[in-house]
């Protein structure tokens, strides 16, 4: 079975690597001007400052969308079709992107309350996933 | 720039299927015939407009290749909508001074490299290692969210693909030579819900190329010119969680942009070439560029506004769902939109048309150029 497809991962990319291996989804808050901002940057989006907070999300929020692959986009993958990808919405107001498990595709919807979970997918990279609140949805 | 600058000769070369020719080899096939098209030389082109998904400097390939030495080149890379790009940075270059015949060329071989493709395509650390498909799983969060929001249904959707295939009909180039139901749309194999196999792009392989020069030259060359009336760019992501609204694009911005320099409104567009890599990305569109109130593409399409004989004419060679899509469909949209123009359309002309829009998209509906061009009435 083929590897997982690993990112190459420079500067403040790996900060968020790091931690989610530490199992922690993390977000970034300026304390210039409080905007949030989802993966590490070196400046604000909004404010260009550089005075930039990373914290620890609740891992708590709702399916902005979602799409079920039934092709692998990758080799490794292959056995697991179907999968789904989500955007999240957190409770902290940043859009995440990943996947989401223990929901039949079938009953994956918009707006289905989610948290997040973490999956070692190789020995150097941890992925934030997302469940839904209150434990699996049975494939029926 | 309203009118400054026109275009004077254009082409396509295997829009299937390559007959032995490699990227560059396409590229400089369609120069040659396109510069041939403008009544000029290869050696009178001293700017070089070019994107590739193949090589990583594709205008010191080209230049390598053709014995060509530019005095400006831009390779500019905002995915498919690089080459509407183009055309407005050509214009200002060509204005500027900074060249007096450009030329701006494209080729792939997406369909013969099938599964070999290596893109020059960076990974996106926080997306790809999850294993989804770009850019399909992008659009397809895209569709379910529009759905979500609008009522927009797969039928619907399919619409876009059944249409572009009637369009496709009418075009003796287009590969696929029979009509296309909705159910077989949806009968297609599901790659990412809720997009189907025949809601995506062809892949085939293809060159064109397209010459463009000042208007007081262009009056000088063979060609009816066909003038650059108005042009807008905007872009925002990269990554599909950067998009700050999954059902409205910066194609809102550069449209208004180019509306504006060329004093039109939508109703005043006689054709229109909109990228179609999915037919959700085409419906998203066509709501942005102002053809259709936003919410409301489902229905329009469903109506047969968008199929031969209704109220827009659209991708009028079948465009990426049924004509050609090698990697990157940008030129290929300004070429159908010239042909048009110049009334060289054959079975597909649009009677009497002075005015054609063509609109770029790049990767997930992150990048927008929109160009708007003209005939010597629309001035």
């Amino acid at each position: 079975m083929t590897q997982r497809p690993t990112p190459v991962l420079r500067g403040e990319e790996r900060a968020y690597f790091d931690r989610a291996r530490e199992r922690e989804l993390v977000y970034q808050r300026c304390r210039t001007c409080d905007a949030t901002q989802w993966y590490p940057r070196v400046v604000c989006i909004r404010c260009s400052g550089t005075d930039l907070e990373l914290t620890a999300a609740s891992g708590n929020g709702t399916i902005h969308s979602f799409t079920t692959l039934y092709r692998a986009g990758h080799p490794s993958r292959a056995a697991d079709v179907p999968y789904t990808m989500v955007l999240v919405d957190l409770v902290e107001g940043v859009r995440v992107f990943g996947e989401l498990v223990d929901v039949p595709p079938a009953a994956a919807r918009i707006g289905l309350p989610v948290e997040v979970g973490f999956q070692d997918v190789t020995d150097d990279l941890t992925l934030p996933v997302f469940r839904p609140k209150g434990g699996a949805i049975d494939a029926r | 720039m309203r009118g400054e600058v026109a275009v004077v000769g254009i082409s396509e070369i295997d829009p299937f299927e390559s007959r032995g020719r490699s990227p560059v080899g396409l590229m400089a096939e369609a120069s040659r015939l396109a510069v041939a098209d403008a009544g000029l030389r290869l050696s009178d082109i001293d700017g070089l407009f070019t994107a590739s998904s193949v090589y990583y400097t594709p205008s010191l390939t080209f230049a390598e290749y053709t014995g060509l030495n530019p005095r400006y080149s831009d390779s500019t890379v905002v995915g498919g909508s690089s080459f509407e790009a183009h055309v407005g940075h050509a214009a200002a270059a060509i204005r500027s001074g900074l060249c007096d015949y450009a030329l701006v060329t494209y080729g792939s071989t997406q369909r013969s490299d099938r599964g070999k493709l290596v893109s020059q395509a960076e990974w996106l650390p926080y997306e790809q290692p999850y294993g989804m498909i770009h850019p399909i799983s992008p659009m397809a969060l895209i569709a379910h969210r529009h759905m979500h929001e609008f009522g927009t249904t797969s039928e619907q959707l399919a619409e876009v693909a059944v249409s572009a295939r009637k369009w496709a009909l009418r075009n003796p180039q287009a590969p696929y030579r029979v009509p296309l139901t909705v159910d077989q749309v949806l009968a297609s194999p599901m790659i990412s819900s809720p997009l189907h196999k025949l809601d995506c792009c062809l892949v085939t392989d293809g060159g064109a190329a397209l010459v463009l020069c000042a208007t007081d030259r262009a009056r000088d060359l063979p060609r009816p010119p066909v003038y650059v009336l108005g042009f807008g760019e905007s872009a925002d992501h990269r990554n599909i969680s950067g998009m700050p609204d999954l059902t409205t694009t910066r194609a809102v911005d550069s449209a208004q942009r180019a509306y504006r320099m060329a004093g039109l409104t939508p109703a005043d567009i006689d054709t229109a070439n909109v990228y179609d890599a999915f037919t959700i990305s085409l419906l998203v569109l066509l709501e942005d560029l102002g053809f259709v109130a936003k919410g409301e593409g489902g229905p329009f399409v469903a109506s047969g506004a968008i199929a031969p004989g209704g109220s827009l004419a659209l991708n009028t060679n079948g465009g990426g769902l049924s004509y050609c899509h090698p990697g990157m469909l940008g030129l290929f949209l300004l070429t159908e939109a010239v042909r048009q123009l110049r009334g060289d359309a054959g079975e597909r002309q649009v009677t009497a048309a002075t005015t054609a829009l063509a609109h770029g998209m790049g990767l997930t509906l992150g990048a927008h150029a929109t160009v708007i061009l003209g005939t010597e009435r629309a001035l």
